[in-house]
């Protein structure tokens, strides 16, 4: 485009890049404030660049673009490094280098004693540059750049704490995972550049714009199919949530930022970037609405009986995502996002909240061992009360806002949706409560001496409570609602008094069964008896993945790949290849006998023979 | 040159022969070091009379230098050799070359 002013957004991502550098290289050596001093400068500097570069482009019309090289020219295929901002990508930068500055700060504090203090803020600057590459990019590959890269830096901050044996499975086991989703993406990359010949993100989507809606399937659901198994790699929806629960191996503001706010929202933002191929693939659509559906009352049933806090918190994010994919499927983009916005705040929080508690209490998780830490840690409570209200949905708290967008949409899309999704909300409240329930009522049940967390563990605390609780007044959905079709959806006051009504009965129901009934928990759980347990045992799905996947893989590899390629083909043909060797040299070894004489009497045959070919040959020039 | 008109080339090269297949026999055949070493010399004096014999016939000069390139090399080669003898015979108190095999294997 013309007369674009140049806004150098390159400088976004570069600037934790070299935070990354800087850390992951000299910081070994380098005192505790200086590391930490690079690693918030580069993501606060990345965040007052993306101010300026928004303030200086204003109303975004129409997306900035901005050109640099050509990556992979092959054939009519072209890749450039290109990035790009509009409406929908400011949303998530201020989102990612916003929240994610909050994060750094806090976890400052919270890694204090760690050893590995340099490599953490390494790997947190890594993860932002990634993600900013994942939302600036401007074609498909430069995004899945970003896509893999977050994975990277997920992988090696679950693993942060590689010494114990869970950390190290929790990694795998989310690289594994993803590694699925990935391929699904890859394969639909492929499926553009044979349908578009172009990875271009304008380019793709002015194609497919042109192109009829698909009434059962064609080239575009399969596009869009293929982008859903990604994103439900990434964002953790059924059936490859399993990695995001166990990802809660890492230091705890790894949770609230890689595995809450940020990388597992980029599933939510590729299909809300791809609006325009989803929009003609509606069973792709109702695929995602589905698929949300089912996760966010899968998760949700099974964060009820969790007693790790952290654990509990992972579940509420499998299950909000769910929310967001349903806003996505019934064609609520701009929903879909905003809640996105509003859950990095209320869960951000809920996990800085959470890593308090577990620094108050000397790193313990497990909420049978906490309780009545309300006067202990005041303002965690606080900050943790105001993050429960909102994504439990009460007004005028930020999840209230997002979550009623999505229900109502739901409910012009399809009732049946919106009523799983009302009783989910009311789960929803009822899980978390219980947590802080647990967590900060009744009696201390542990035998660590709470203390409240230093400020530069709260600050950012209190910055992300106040953004829960107006955060649903930011204008977003206005702001971006230009980039999708207008969402047909009536405000009636009767559903969202509904939906509201679920979350507060939740609420009480938890009040009842964690605070004025202590015991009613245990009682109900052994009136349930199975179903209770299935519940406590994750619905058994992770067995289920061991059993059908990952036991037949590991005992198909050891009778085909160990016993039949491994040891026949290869061993086999690296002995073979041995014994050929071996026979040759000792045919020849006889001729080096280290005998000078002998050497002679060949050098003279061979002068012979030589001499021999030449008469024969009768000297002819 | 009148008086070695009168011995044709062939005399020259079967003597050449000779005395190559001398110093061959002698270089395959015998142990003593000095006496293999005095082979090779053999060898190559069998070809310096080639050679001249080659350039007396063909009219050109050429095989004459090389004569005396081989003459120099092979005093030279005389002189390293018979250096590295003594020393060995100094270290080993043996001149039979089948005996300094220390390097062999």
């Amino acid at each position: 485009m013309p007369n674009q002013p140049d806004l150098q957004l390159w400088l976004i991502p570069v600037f934790p890049l070299i935070g990354a550098f800087l850390n992951g290289t000299l910081g070994r050596n380098w005192s505790k404030g200086l590391i930490a001093g690079v690693a918030i400068g580069a993501s606060a500097l990345s965040f007052v660049w993306v101010v300026k570069t928004l303030s200086a482009l204003g109303q975004l019309d129409t997306a900035h673009v901005e050109r640099y090289f050509t990556w992979i020219a092959s054939g009519d295929l072209n890749v450039g490094f290109d990035l790009a901002v509009d409406r929908l990508s400011s949303v998530m930068l201020l989102v990612v280098t916003g929240v994610g500055t909050l994060i750094h700060v806090y976890a400052v504090g919270y890694m204090d004693h760690d050893k590995g203090f340099w490599r953490f803020f390494s790997y947190l600057n890594l993860f932002l540059f990634f993600m900013l590459i994942l939302v600036l990019a401007q074609n498909f590959l430069l995004l899945f750049v970003g896509w893999e890269g977050v994975g990277l830096c997920s992988y090696l901050l679950i693993g942060f704490y590689f010494l114990e044996k869970y950390a190290g499975d929790a990694a795998k086991k989310a690289f594994v995972v993803n590694r699925v989703g990935d391929f699904g993406f890859s394969l639909a990359m492929l499926l553009m550049v044979v349908q578009f010949g172009s990875l271009d993100m304008t380019k793709v989507f002015t194609a497919a714009k042109a192109m009829p809606v698909e009434a059962q399937s064609g080239i575009l659901t399969a596009i869009a199919l293929l982008l859903v198994v990604g994103a439900c790699g990434k964002s953790a929806q059924v059936p490859l949530y399993v990695w995001l629960p166990d990802a809660m191996a890492g230091p705890t503001p790894v949770s609230a930022l890689i595995h809450a706010a940020t990388m597992v929202t980029a599933g939510v933002y590729v299909v809300a970037r791809s609006s325009e191929v989803f929009l003609k693939a509606p069973l792709a659509m109702e695929v995602v609405a589905v698929i949300g559906l089912l996760t966010a009352v899968v998760a949700a049933l099974i964060g009820t009986a969790q007693n790790d806090i952290k654990k509990v918190f992972a579940y509420s994010t499998v299950s909000q995502l769910g929310y967001m994919f349903v806003g996505l499927g019934v064609g609520a983009f701009s929903a879909g996002i905003f809640h996105v916005v509003t859950h990095a705040f209320f869960k951000a929080l809920l996990f800085l909240g959470a890593g308090s508690v577990i620094h108050a209490l000397h790193g313990e998780q497990d909420l049978a061992r906490m309780g009545g830490l309300r006067s202990k840690i005041p303002i965690t409570y606080w900050t943790l009360m105001a993050a429960a209200l909102a994504i439990a949905g009460v007004w005028p708290f930020a999840g209230f806002h997002s979550k009623d967008a999505i229900l109502l949409a739901a409910h012009a899309h399809a009732p049946w949706m919106f009523w799983v999704g009302v009783v989910t909300a009311g789960l929803t409240a009822f899980y978390v409560f219980r947590a802080i329930f647990l967590c900060f009522f009744g009696e201390y049940r542990g035998h660590a001496h709470p203390h409240e967390s230093p400020a530069i563990m709260y600050m950012p605390l209190v910055i992300l409570a106040l953004l829960s609780v107006a955060g649903g007044y930011l204008p977003i959905m206005d702001w971006i609602a230009p980039l999708f079709p207008e969402a047909h959806e009536a405000h009636d006051m009767t559903l969202v008094l509904i939906s509201v009504g679920f979350g507060l009965a939740g609420i009480l129901a938890a009040y009842y069964v964690y605070v004025l009934k202590p015991g009613t928990a245990e009682a109900s759980a052994a009136r349930l008896g199975g179903l209770y347990r299935a519940i406590a045992n994750k619905f058994y799905v992770d067995e289920a993945y061991d059993a059908a996947i990952v036991h037949p893989l590991e005992q198909g590899s050891r009778a085909v790949l160990l016993h039949g390629v491994e040891q026949v083909v290869v061993e086999g043909g690296l002995k073979g290849t041995v014994a050929m060797v071996r026979g040759f040299g000792g045919l020849f070894r006889h001729l080096q006998g280290g005998n000078i004489r002998s050497y002679a009497v060949y050098a003279l045959l061979g002068a012979v023979v030589f001499l021999g070919l030449m008469v024969a040959k009768g000297g002819s020039q | 040159m009148p008086q070695l008109t009168a011995v044709p080339l062939s005399w020259y090269l079967i003597l050449s022969a000779i005395l190559f297949a001398l110093g061959i026999a002698g270089f395959v055949f015998r142990r003593n070091v000095i006496t293999v070493f005095m082979s090779i010399e053999l060898m190559l004096n069998a070809v310096n009379l080639s050679f001249v014999a080659f350039s007396h016939q063909l009219r050109q000069v050429d095989g004459q230098i090389y004569t005396f390139f081989v003459m120099v090399v092979a005093a030279a080669e005389a002189a390293v050799g018979l250096a590295i003898i003594l020393t060995v015979f100094k270290n080993r108190q043996t001149l039979t070359i089948d005996e300094v095999s220390s390097l062999k294997n």
